[in-house]
């Protein structure tokens, strides 16, 4: 545990705690705007989106087994594969990828 | 609008009037499966951790406080490219801004035995997955039973990233770097089944993606670090599809206006 990150770990769960608990123990209405509620209806596909691309294709140090590894994700996702098959089957095409000996 | 005295009784039989039919076993079964669930993302996210150069205990603290894929995620990012603290806090407050949402909608379910200590405990657990069951269920849900709720889903979240960091650890380099991927291969299994269900979601995570790599490879932007880059791309996109191809308005059920 190194001390510099002390303060980042506490501002996180800090942070993250407050989130969900000041509204869950003090608020008593209901949302009823039509913007917000379309925007938190959006937000966390926006930032999975976000936090993926580009960055998926460094993910491995390499942009080529990367590609290899997206290629099989979006493909077994789209046909609605489970979560550990879309994530073992991605691994195994970057890292099958890797070991080419051109990369 | 309604009366005094109708929205008084209106928020009795939200958080008074009833106590909830289900008990710790029942809510603990059902966690059972998402708990599974959470351990394998959370070990992808162990191996991405300490793959960027997070220590094991670090690793496991941040999932141990925090159980939230994305912000975690986004977090490591902004810890490996020194990020201040604010951005740290900025980046939690977009990226888990629904857990608000989904904490008021959850609100309309307690029973009467949600005090304020007990909320204080309960709202740790409020993720996607815990919110969707509790907030499915017929009848109004209890402290109990919201506990066995979380019960499964943390330990496979605290478990996942235990083993996770450990393997990231003792796998040769070939082999973590390919893990790498997982937690990313991950999100894309998360999002693109409902974007073919879903024009709405479909724009909006193309048009996050799209800005997203804008500000990573164009030059001029280089400036924007890749946390604030998560917070700005997803902000944006959400609030213009919000803006162009916003959900249907509320139905006007309680005297509220059509939109």
């Amino acid at each position: 545990m190194r001390i510099e990150y002390v303060w980042y770990l506490l501002a996180m769960a800090v942070t993250t705690y407050l989130i969900r608990m000041i509204p869950f123990t003090l608020f008593r209405k209901k949302i009823r705007s039509t913007f917000a509620r379309s925007f938190f209806y959006y937000i966390p596909y926006a930032v999975l989106s976000a936090m993926t691309f580009p960055a998926i294709f460094n993910s491995t140090g390499n942009v080529w087994s990367a590609s290899a590894g997206v290629a099989v994700a979006i493909l077994l996702a789209y046909f609605r594969r489970s979560l550990l098959t879309v994530a073992l089957a991605s691994c195994a095409a970057a890292f099958l990828v890797s070991l080419l000996p051109m990369i | 609008m309604q009366t005094d005295s109708s929205r008084k009784r209106g928020a009795e039989s939200r958080t008074g009037g009833s106590v909830s039919p289900y008990r710790y076993p029942d809510g603990f079964w059902e966690g059972v499966p998402v708990g599974l669930g959470y351990f394998l993302v959370s070990f992808g996210f162990g191996i991405t951790a300490v793959g960027q150069g997070l220590r094991f205990l670090e690793a496991l603290l941040i999932s141990m406080t925090n159980m939230t894929s994305a912000g975690q995620v986004a977090g490591v990012t902004v810890m490996m490219t020194a990020g201040t603290i604010l951005e740290m806090i900025l980046t939690q407050l977009v990226i888990n801004a629904r857990y608000s949402l989904m904490g008021i909608s959850l609100t309309q379910k307690l029973d009467s035995h949600c005090s304020t200590p007990r909320r204080l405990l309960m709202s740790f657990g409020i993720t996607d997955e815990i919110y969707a069951l509790a907030v499915s269920k017929p009848c109004p849900v209890g402290p109990s039973y919201f506990y066995g709720l979380m019960t499964a889903p943390y330990l496979g979240w605290t478990l996942g990233t235990l083993f996770g960091a450990l393997a990231g650890q003792v796998f040769p380099e070939n082999v973590r770097m390919a893990f790498g991927i997982m937690i990313f291969a991950m999100f894309i299994a998360i999002i693109l089944p409902p974007m073919r269900r879903d024009r709405g979601i479909l724009l909006t995570v193309f048009l996050a993606a799209a800005l997203s790599c804008l500000v990573a490879f164009l030059p001029a932007l280089r400036f924007i670090s890749e946390g604030f880059s998560i917070i700005l791309c997803a902000v944006v996109a959400a609030a213009a599809m919000a803006f162009f191809k916003p959900l249907p308005a509320l139905k006007d059920e309680e005297g509220g206006r059509e939109e």
